[in-house]
């Protein structure tokens, strides 16, 4: 589906970019991802209960030689912001945050404050990122793989895709 | 209580080859340790992390014994790491925790419900398998053998003296010798896995 962002798509970047370890929280765009990432055994899948955590996970496990991807929510990347400042920039570490863009409107009239502060967040912390909404955009991915890798420093793609193909 | 200096010179002569993320314990364990380059004495990145980072690369050198030695004052910020530690558990970690019952770096304020709280209790319900608590130096001493001959992931709570820090921030003397960049350089070094950060 064109106008989707499909799970299998996601995932095939994953493992281009050679990800080892998924460190994530559930959210509302990324229960199909889920299932298929289960299903994939190169991938080691890390439950958070709370999304800062990810980053020091994410911290330790690239200083021990492995390719982490932190998956999370918006709204949890907010919750984030010391962790991202003292576990992810202040360590260089070199990872893509995924995270699924609550309340995103492509027509930009918010109604859900989650997206209202989404990108200000991004910019006041100085993190790149990408938006990806269907597969045409899943180039993006790639792209912020290979700056995170260059610069060492994390890398956003934004999925603002809720509801629609990502989840199914 | 036991005074952490002590307790890190009883843990070193046990510390063999593995990966020691000394945390709040790093002032100490940077004169005590034979091996730096397989230390990770990061400050504080950002409080309440510690045991995350150390469950990363617990689990990235599962053939390398990663002993962190948390605080309280962090793990209640992260209490919700405990499950997940418990759920990857990896058989390398040995999650000890310094428990001096207050803020020690910003004048010695107690934690919530200093006294009261039995963080080995906390980490078993979480999932841990193997949990501990000792107050005592001697206690501790004799049991830290059978402790470390147990797979992980295992719990060790440590009643410590607090060493309160009133000097404003800007003043105080700093015993970090490394950088962390250099810190994660050499431990990668180390680890023979090339590339730096």
């Amino acid at each position: 589906m064109a106008d989707a962002l499909s799970p299998e798509t996601v995932l095939a970047h994953m493992k281009q970019a050679g990800v080892t370890d998924v460190v994530w929280l559930p959210d509302s765009e990324t229960n199909w991802l889920y299932m298929l990432m289960q299903a994939e055994p190169s991938l080691r899948l890390i439950g958070v209960t709370r999304e800062g955590h990810a980053c020091s996970i994410a911290s330790g496990l690239h200083a021990g030689g492995r390719r982490p991807l932190i998956l999370i929510q918006n709204t949890g990347m907010m919750e984030s912001g010391d962790s991202i400042r003292g576990w992810l920039l202040g360590m260089n570490v070199p990872v893509v945050l995924m995270v699924g863009y609550r309340g995103y409107t492509r027509h930009g009239v918010d109604t859900d404050t989650a997206a209202t502060y989404t990108e200000r967040f991004l910019m006041a912390f100085g993190l790149n990122y990408y938006l990806v909404e269907n597969d045409g955009d899943a180039d993006r991915i790639a792209v912020a793989f290979a700056e995170a890798e260059r610069t060492k420093r994390p890398v956003v793609v934004l999925v603002g895709d809720e509801y629609h193909g990502f989840n199914r | 209580m036991m005074h952490t200096a002590e307790m890190l010179q009883v843990f070193a002569k046990h510390r063999g080859d593995a990966i020691v993320v000394p945390g709040r314990g790093g002032r100490h364990w940077v004169r005590l340790t034979g091996r730096e380059t397989l230390d990770v004495p990061l400050g504080d990145p950002a409080m309440g992390g510690h045991a995350g980072f150390a469950l990363g690369l617990a689990l990235a050198q599962p053939n390398r014994r990663v002993v962190l030695f948390d605080s309280e004052g962090d793990i209640l910020m992260s209490l919700g790491m405990l499950p997940t530690i418990a759920e990857q558990a990896p058989a390398n970690f040995y999650h000890f925790l310094l428990d001096n019952e207050c803020y020690a770096t910003t004048g010695g304020q107690p934690v919530p419900n200093a006294k009261d709280v039995a963080y080995d209790v906390l980490a078993r319900g979480a999932g841990y398998p193997r949990a501990f608590a000792f107050s005592e130096l001697p206690d501790f001493t004799a049991n830290l053998p059978d402790i470390l001959a147990q797979p992980g992931p295992v719990f060790v709570a440590l009643k410590v003296l607090p060493e309160v820090e009133n000097t404003p921030i800007g003043g105080r003397v700093r015993w970090n010798t490394r950088s962390r960049d250099k810190v994660i350089q050499d431990l990668r070094g180390e680890l023979r896995l090339g590339g730096a950060t």
